[in-house]
């Protein structure tokens, strides 16, 4: 991955009438890196990728792809994008290679090197033997890999992909992760905006998280991790109600904080690291028998409850709306 | 050449997708036979094969509307619908290639309907005096501004059935209006300059002076009308695209 920026955004903003879906956001990408773009429904996730391809005029700022003035000079930028769509959105009469090969003549692609990349997409795609299929006889996650297949068939610089593993199987999901991974490895620069946390967390190398048109964190993975890290912190499993010894091993542990989770479980927050033998020795002098100890580390998620003060509750009901992967 | 090869693969798509589908060329083919044959019963109490050629215009006038308009509008509406238009947009072409390969699915589909009652008419009377010249080139540009008021309505349009809806609201009306059925010097004073705004008054006009010897203005004149409400409807249908579907 090149640390060079091959996409760079400044003072994006999408007013409709009074109301503003983008502020003034900026940011850059490197090329050759999978760049996340996450938050809730309604955000502006859509309305930034929108404008970044065409589909969206900006009210104000300006999106540079390649060198590229991409609002002023947009079908030059869109010669070396790909884009995905949150919707799959190919001609369900046509077959799945024929959807392909009228995606690759878009851009200019001549028939036999559109039909001989369209036979490669498929059998990469898993999809060598649906070929022939209607794209509307295509099950949800057959339809979102060759809508991948159908953005990357002019082996575009930089692929946007809108929620590309909303609404799909688990298995497909996981297929298409692995997707992007090769494509970078390829040196394909990725866009991609999702509310799966933990598909950006597994994937992404960078991360900007969107709330309320405005971009509230930008970083790697681990630097936005930092953000919300308090320290360490281990949960203990024990046979026995913990709940009684919650004090005592406040005292006798200085420096670390006890949260009772469940009658049999505490965690246990301290500031360093702390040797794990003296814990256990302590509670076993008690008579209670430790089962599990378990070093608890912030997620994404948690970064992102912290960040935007939305509700884990709140985003679990939007992933289920959105779908069943993971 | 890369231009070329999205202009052609689109417009084949479309053709393959749309036009070449048994549902449009059965309607291709019965509308104008139905009317062709309506009208040869309600002429002269009775069927009177002779009066084809008096019918030809009107006919082939009518058959480009109706295939043309429609056709352009619910295609466009439902690729709008499933967003699978989205794809044209971001294809690095430019918006009036694009555009111009959706409106010549549309435009051969309206040449295809126009013939269909020659044929049906080449087999009862002769056709060798009609000035066929002026014939190709009327039908054309009826097809063409029939096409684009298709697209017009395709814009504005966010459903199928207002596509249709749309369609039937100034196809109709303009029938009556554009000297096909009643001369627009018969019309009440009020309604004629209304006829003399649509494109159909023109191209009705060059396809009666061209089959029949009766045209009311001169033919270059009605070429030339025909072929600014053809810009002025392209460059405003571009405009309303770039408005409202690049938000």
């Amino acid at each position: 991955m090149s640390t060079t920026g091959i996409v760079s955004v400044t003072n994006l903003s999408k007013c409709y009438g009074n109301f503003t879906a983008v502020n003034g956001i900026s940011f850059s990408i490197r090329r050759g890196e999978i760049f996340g773009f996450l938050g809730p429904n309604g955000a502006g996730k859509t309305t930034t990728i929108n404008m970044m391809i065409g589909l969206a005029r900006p009210s104000g700022g300006s999106v540079e792809i390649d060198g590229i003035d991409a609002v002023k000079n947009v079908k030059k930028a869109q010669s070396i994008m790909g884009i995905v769509p949150d919707e799959s959105n190919l001609y369900d009469e046509m077959d799945g290679f024929d959807n392909l090969c009228f995606c690759g003549s878009l851009y200019g692609m001549r028939k036999a090197e559109r039909e001989q990349r369209a036979k490669a997409l498929l059998s990469q795609f898993d999809l060598a033997k649906a070929g022939k299929r209607p794209f509307k006889a295509y099950s949800k996650g057959m339809r979102r890999k060759l809508t991948i297949a159908a953005g990357i068939i002019h082996r575009p610089e930089i692929l946007f992909l809108d929620e590309p593993t909303t609404g799909i199987d688990v298995e497909s999901a996981r297929q298409i992760r692995h997707l992007l991974l090769e494509l970078k490895q390829r040196g394909t620069t990725i866009f991609i905006t999702t509310h799966y946390i933990e598909d950006a967390e597994r994937i992404c190398d960078r991360i900007a998280f969107i709330a309320g048109g405005n971009i509230v964190a930008n970083g790697t993975v681990s630097e936005l991790m930092q953000s919300v890290s308090h320290g360490y912190a281990i949960r203990l499993t024990a046979n026995q109600n913990l709940e009684p010894l919650a004090g005592d091993l406040q005292q006798h542990f200085d420096g670390c904080t006890v949260k009772v989770d469940t009658n049999h479980e505490v965690t246990l927050l301290c500031e360093e690291r702390i040797p794990l033998s003296p814990v256990l020795q302590y509670l076993d002098g008690k008579g209670i028998s430790v089962f599990e100890a378990k070093e608890i580390r912030p997620t994404l998620e948690d970064v992102f409850v912290n960040i935007t003060g939305i509700e884990a509750e709140k985003l679990k009901k939007e992933k289920e709306k959105g779908g069943v992967a993971k | 050449m890369k231009t070329w090869i999205a202009f052609w693969n689109i417009l084949k798509k479309d053709i393959q997708n749309y036009y070449l589908k048994p549902p449009n060329i059965s309607w291709g083919i019965i509308f104008p036979l139905s009317w062709t044959l309506m009208q040869l019963i309600r002429s002269s109490g009775g069927m009177n094969l002779s009066d084809i050629r008096a019918l030809l215009p009107g006919l082939m006038a009518m058959s480009v509307l109706f295939g043309t308009t429609s056709m352009l509008a619910v295609t466009i509406t439902f690729e709008r619908k499933g967003r699978s238009f989205d794809r044209l947009l971001l294809a690095p072409i430019s918006l009036s290639t694009m555009v111009a390969a959706k409106l010549s699915g549309a435009i051969l589909f309206g040449l295809f309907n126009a013939f269909v009652p020659v044929i049906f008419a080449s087999f009862f009377i002769d056709l060798a005096v009609i000035s066929w010249g002026v014939v190709l080139l009327a039908v054309f540009l009826i097809a063409v501004t029939s096409t684009l008021l298709g697209l017009l309505i395709a814009v504005s349009a966010k459903e199928v059935f207002e596509a249709q809806t749309f369609s039937n609201f100034f196809r109709f009306p303009m029938l009556f209006l554009c000297g096909l059925f009643l001369p627009v010097s018969s019309l009440p004073v009020f309604l004629r300059p209304i006829s003399y705004l649509l494109p159909l008054t023109y191209g009705t006009d060059l396809l009666g002076g061209a089959i029949l010897g009766v045209g009311t203005l001169p033919p270059v004149l009605c070429v030339l009308i025909l072929l600014v409400f053809a810009i002025v409807l392209f460059t405003f249908c571009q405009y309303n695209i770039r408005r409202k579907w690049i938000l």
